[in-house]
């Protein structure tokens, strides 16, 4: 402790190139924040996919719909619990910008399957009793600031171009961190009702398991049963699902690490080329200090901790600055509902911060530390 | 007592037998001293004379503990240093020499307080203890007034004076001054060596000093001429 008012003094020797330093690490830890915030978002779907539920599809395409009358031949299979489905109706609420995901659900067994999106009882009550009635997620509900009995019109894009009317019955929320409470439910009777195509028809089934340990034979059996059929089923854990979902939007994980890797080598010259100036300047003093009796190994963890404060200071600013900014929600419109840097992110950052930094300082600490007193004391 | 043909007894506090320093510069060896002796007594005040290049300052840093020897040794208050690690020399530094460089060698962002300081961090000494010491020593150079100045806010003679009080503040057992006046006009050059005489007159400090000024080397009880390699003996010794 005694030795930090001389750590410091040199760090504020030079106030701008110090300020510079730390303003180049804060930049680069909100980029790193950020992008960790994006890549959780678009992972959100494969962090909170259930273990034992399966996303059962069309073996042609995600768009392509399935037979309704599979839902109680899937229920039949050994080791099924429940099945549910969900059809994507892709309707705009006011504007195009106001993107959330709008599902025709089954009433009957939505809540056996996904019990991690809670309506309160009452609501869903409701809900289950109204034709047209709507559950929203409590995301989306805040977002346009809805009320338990507004009415909602959702314009269609797919089942035509007419405005549905929905009454909002109901506010679901999540009951574990990183469930999506963007989504907006509605009867599946009723959009068969209206529909002028595809009656009979489902997007896709969700398959509740008695076990996780279930899933590979369920699976097998699933695809087994409409193999040969024109409605051929592809069927894949929540997890595997979700991430192939991401998948479809690019490589994120590399594009992340890709830029990650650019900002952060940029950052380790820049900070390595600082702190070697730092060092070239005052070689006179560092000899003088171990003149007087500083050992080698105190001027290189001096060296050291000048540069690690640096990115220790730069990159809390950077993290601070990030958590301020995914404060404010999802910026994207509901693109990305999962939009937050959780702490285990900010801890990441700061140790990713100070490796860089260690990184950056050790070669100018080592030929400090290599500085021969003679040799230094001769220069000044 | 000063001698310099190594009939010192056991009384001296640093003894140098036989040294020689060569350097290889551009394939060429330069031998700088050569079968160098000499004995220093406790609270004596030496100059070293001699012209550039003559290895003055190659003396005061091997007597430092800067830079080894190529051959003989030296002994300081009974610890032979001539051996020693780089580590255990650097801790012998610190407890036993004090330096006062030409440049005065501060750190131009520590205040002259935070500057005396530096050696006391390298003891166990209380922040208070270290404050006492710090302001016991700034009075003594006369600087109390100016303890929380920074190095660019004082005069070149003020900035010598707390790097004297930077060599003296931790006790050492001796000090070596580096042409501590090389860098000051006459007036504050005076102030200094008074300060010196006053170091070694009252505190009884054993102070060693390499100086191209005759009117500095005045002040000094002998004086040793630097000359191809081997000290000579300049003003009678013990005549101050």
């Amino acid at each position: 402790m005694k030795f930090l008012p001389l750590i410091f003094a040199n760090l504020f020797r030079k106030k701008l190139r110090t300020t510079l330093t730390i303003g180049s690490f804060a930049v680069a830890l909100f980029l790193f924040g950020l992008l960790i915030v994006v890549r959780g978002a678009f992972n959100q779907g494969v962090d909170v996919a259930g273990a034992d539920r399966l996303i059962v599809i069309n073996k042609v395409s995600l768009i392509m719909p399935l037979p309704f009358s599979y839902r109680d031949r899937f229920q039949r299979i050994p080791g099924v619990k429940y099945v549910t489905y969900d059809t994507w109706f892709g309707g705009v609420y006011q504007e195009e910008k106001n993107f959330f995901p709008q599902f025709a659900i089954d009433p009957e067994n939505q809540a056996l399957v996904f019990p991690e999106l809670a309506v309160p009882p009452d609501q869903w009550k409701t809900f289950l009793q109204d034709r047209t009635g709507a559950i929203a997620g409590a995301g989306t509900a805040k977002r346009f600031g809805w009320k338990v009995g507004d009415r909602i019109p959702i314009k269609a894009s797919i089942f035509g171009n007419e405005t549905w009317e929905f009454n909002l019955d109901g506010i679901y929320k999540g009951t574990q961190e990183g469930d999506d409470e963007t989504q907006f439910w509605f009867h599946d009777k009723f959009l068969d009702e209206r529909r002028t195509f595809s009656k009979g028809t489902v997007g896709w089934y969700t398959v509740k398991l008695n076990s996780p340990d279930d899933a590979v034979a369920a699976a097998k059996a699933i695809d087994g049963m409409t193999a040969n059929s024109p409605d051929e089923t592809k069927t894949e854990t929540e997890k595997a699902f979700a991430t192939g979902f991401v998948k479809q939007m690019g490589n994120i994980e590399f594009l992340i690490l890709a830029i990650g890797s650019v900002v952060f080598f940029t950052l380790l010259l820049v900070t390595g080329n600082t702190m070697a100036i730092s060092v070239r300047e005052r070689i006179g003093e560092l000899a003088t200090l171990k003149a007087v009796g500083f050992a080698d190994r105190f001027v290189l963890l001096m060296v050291l901790g000048e540069s690690m404060l640096i990115a220790l200071s730069g990159g809390l600013l950077g993290l601070v600055f990030c958590k301020l900014f995914t404060m404010g929600g999802d910026p994207t419109g509901g693109m990305l509902p999962y939009f937050h840097l959780s702490p285990g992110a900010m801890i990441l950052g700061i140790l990713v911060a100070m490796l860089v930094g260690l990184l950056a300082g050790i070669l100018p600490a080592a030929s400090a530390m290599r500085l021969r007193v003679v040799d230094a004391l001769r220069r000044v | 007592m000063v001698k310099v043909d190594g009939s010192g007894g056991a009384n001296s506090l640093i003894q140098a037998r036989d040294l020689d320093k060569t350097f290889t510069r551009g394939g060429e060896v330069i031998d700088v001293l050569q079968g160098l002796n000499l004995d220093v007594a406790p609270g004596e005040f030496v100059a070293f004379m001699g012209p550039s290049g003559s290895g003055k300052s190659t003396l005061l840093n091997l007597l430092g503990g800067l830079d080894v020897p190529t051959r003989g040794r030296i002994t300081v208050a009974g610890d032979e240093i001539t051996h020693m690690s780089g580590g255990r020399l650097t801790e012998w530094r610190a407890r036993h020499v004090g330096f006062i460089f030409q440049m005065y060698n501060l750190i131009p962002v520590l205040t002259a307080f935070q500057n005396v300081e530096l050696p006391l961090l390298l003891t166990k000494l209380s922040k208070a203890e270290r404050r006492s010491h710090v302001e016991a020593t700034l009075s003594i150079v006369g600087l109390a007034d100016r303890m929380h100045h920074y190095p660019r806010q004082l005069s070149g003679g003020q900035e010598q004076r707390v790097a004297i009080a930077r060599a003296i503040v931790a006790d050492p057992t001796f000090l070596l001054c580096d042409e501590p006046t090389g860098d000051l006009d006459r007036k504050s050059a005076d102030e200094i060596l008074d300060l010196l005489t006053r170091l070694s007159a009252e505190y009884n400090k054993t102070i060693l000093m390499v100086t191209h000024d005759p009117a500095a080397a005045e002040h000094a009880k002998a004086v040793l001429h630097l000359n191809k390699g081997v000290l000579v003996e300049g003003k009678a010794i013990g005549a101050h």
